[in-house]
């Protein structure tokens, strides 16, 4: 019982903190403060972004993970939970490396279509995207091996294909698992700092989201960043509780 | 709206070959024990599985054939499942399930929902659209589950031990019914099942299968009283043997010789119901035939009579009165005489 709450001291302590610190007084002015607003609501769109590339993407790779046996699957899966375990920092310098102006496909990319990803709010989005993505992956894989595969045998022999099967039988039927993957994937996506500063930057109002804000606050104005972190807190957590009730139960 | 196919697969130790024809509506079981691969078979015919060799020609148009490298995928053959658990859609109600197939090959969805509560409402449940699965008893499931599959109008109905997830009040009931909607129905059935009484009341010919092979083909007249193995004879409730024919005489290879009502020359197999075989204490008196002393193995309550195990010469299941029992003292390990009326036993020749 002890390590138990001591482990739950650990967790909430830090938080409490926050709460203790905070300048209270101050908080109304330094809340309409524009720098912060600018921030936070970059850092609200970048991870709703990232989150629906990472929807659009990710579930399909789980779907073929978890219902097409193919040669080296195993080796696939194992890549898809690199970011995971990967710092993010390093991930930003492969992002660089990749999509940079003199990137493998940057260059094409500059060249064929003019665009440009790093310092830029796109490249905030991939950013976040490609360090949130695993935990939607794993998320849905989850989901899809708990679902019976024996639903879409039958809706093919109604006449579905593999794709009506499976956005009409099987989606609905782990909508559940999909929602929480993406709930993750969101708060990953938000509080993403490593690969944002490495690959995008920290250009107020274009690639300067919370996490990154709070850390130059932190430099300049201790008062700022208990700010900007309570705030953060305070999103994440309306969020995780809004959505807790209605998709996921334990 | 006709099948001929020969399925041949295989897995592993494991070899599925069979000749199947159905006939526009009829309906032919596909009866046989756990593991015989009768599900294997009707898994096939949907397409759910590829055959390794053989062919599936389903109205002249053939739409597997290995030799030739032709394989139509499930959702494009016009054959209807209806699944041992139904595997009806959780997320949909009644009404949407029976309407999915005909969304599926893209009729509008007014008409498709117009198509689907006629099912409902011919299946009796037109009190029930807006249900969820869940909220179904398992006849009623069965039920859309059947609708399902016959709202895409399929040229083929294939049946997954339709009867096996009920209890045995239920069972009954949706039994006839399920009779009532296969005669409905104007294209070939084919239906799989290891409960002998289901085969002889909704098939109209029963194709036995055991360890991957036909075994004995018929209707229900010939399988219960011309079983040819002992699955069958096991299934359908009858003693049988199988040895050399010389007149009305049968010597089983053991040696032992039984007289029948028939007379066969060569192979042939002998079958009588268990009510044939009277039990005695004492020798009987009068004719010596068909008259062997016996031990009892076991006794079981069977309907109303009495079923006795017995070992001897030839192993046998007799049937007798509680009273007869009770007043012959059966218990196992007793020895007893046990005799056959030789106008109960037939012969006819081994396939």
């Amino acid at each position: 019982m002890v390590p138990a709450f001591v482990g739950l001291a650990f967790l909430v302590f830090p938080l409490v903190g926050l709460l203790v610190r905070a300048p209270w007084t101050t908080l109304p002015e330094r809340l309409t403060e524009p720098g912060i607003l600018a921030a936070l609501r970059l850092s609200l769109l970048t991870a709703s972004l990232a989150t629906v590339a990472c929807v659009i993407l990710g579930v399909p790779l789980a779907w073929l993970l978890a219902r097409v046996s193919f040669p080296g699957r195993k080796l696939v899966r194992a890549l898809v939970t690199v970011p995971l375990v990967l710092p993010p920092v390093v991930g930003g310098v492969a992002l660089l490396l990749v999509f940079g102006r003199r990137g493998l496909l940057g260059a094409w990319l500059d060249s064929t279509f003019g665009v440009t990803l790093p310092f830029t709010t796109t490249g905030v989005v991939v950013a976040e995207a490609f360090v949130a993505m695993p935990f939607l992956v794993i998320s849905v894989e989850g989901a899809l091996r708990g679902a019976d595969a024996r639903y879409e045998e039958a809706a093919a022999t109604l006449g579905a294909s593999r794709w009506t099967a499976f956005r009409r039988v099987t989606l609905p039927m782990i909508a559940p698992g999909v929602a929480a993957g993406a709930v993750l994937c969101w708060a990953r996506a938000l509080g993403e700092f490593g690969a944002t500063i490495t690959f995008a930057g920290n250009f107020p109002g274009r690639t300067q989201t919370m996490p990154l804000a709070v850390y130059l606050a932190l430099e300049q104005d201790v008062d700022a960043a208990i700010v900007l972190s309570l705030l953060l807190l305070v999103v994440s957590v309306a969020v995780l509780a809004g959505l807790r009730d209605k998709w996921i139960s334990p | 709206m006709s099948l001929q196919a020969r399925l041949v697969v295989r897995r592993g130790d494991f070899t599925l070959d069979l000749e199947l024809t159905a006939a526009p509506g009829e309906v032919v079981a596909l009866l046989g024990p756990n593991g015989a691969g009768k599900t294997t078979a009707l898994r096939a015919l949907a397409g759910l599985l590829a055959i390794d060799d053989g062919h599936i020609v389903l109205n002249d148009r053939r739409i597997d054939d290995p030799a030739i490298r032709a394989f139509t995928a499930p959702e494009h053959r016009r054959i209807g499942v209806v699944f041992q658990d139904y595997l009806l859609f959780p997320t949909m109600s009644a009404l949407e399930n029976v309407a999915f197939g005909p969304r599926a090959r893209g009729v509008p969805r007014a008409t498709a929902r117009a198509t689907a509560t006629a099912w409902l409402d011919r299946v009796g449940l037109a009190e029930h659209l807006r249900k969820r699965p869940r909220q179904l008893s398992g006849g009623q499931a069965q039920r859309v589950a059947l609708a399902r599959a016959l709202a895409t109008e399929p040229q083929l109905l294939l049946l997954d031990e339709p009867l096996a997830a009920l209890d045995a009040r239920t069972r009954l009931e949706t039994r006839a019914q399920l009779r009532g909607h296969l005669s409905g129905y104007a294209g070939a059935t084919v239906l799989v099942t290891h409960d002998p009484l289901d085969a002889l009341m909704l098939a109209d010919r029963l194709v036995i299968i055991e360890d991957g092979r036909v075994v004995q083909t018929g209707d229900a007249a010939q399988i219960t009283t011309r079983p040819q193995t002992d699955y069958v004879a096991r299934l359908v409730g009858l003693n049988l043997y199988r040895g050399r024919s010389a007149g009305s005489a049968v010597t089983l290879p053991s040696g032992f010789v039984l007289t029948t009502a028939t007379t066969q020359e060569g192979d042939v197999f002998v079958a009588f119901p268990p009510a044939a075989v009277a039990l005695y204490a004492e020798r009987p008196s009068g004719s010596p035939r068909n008259t062997w002393p016996a031990t009892v193995a076991s006794v079981s309550r069977h309907g109303d009579a009495l079923r006795i195990e017995l070992t001897g010469p030839i192993p046998v299941a007799a049937d007798v009165t509680p009273a007869a029992g009770v007043q012959l003292g059966l218990e196992p390990g007793r020895t007893i005489w046990a005799s056959l009326k030789a106008t109960e036993a037939t012969s006819y020749p081994a396939a």
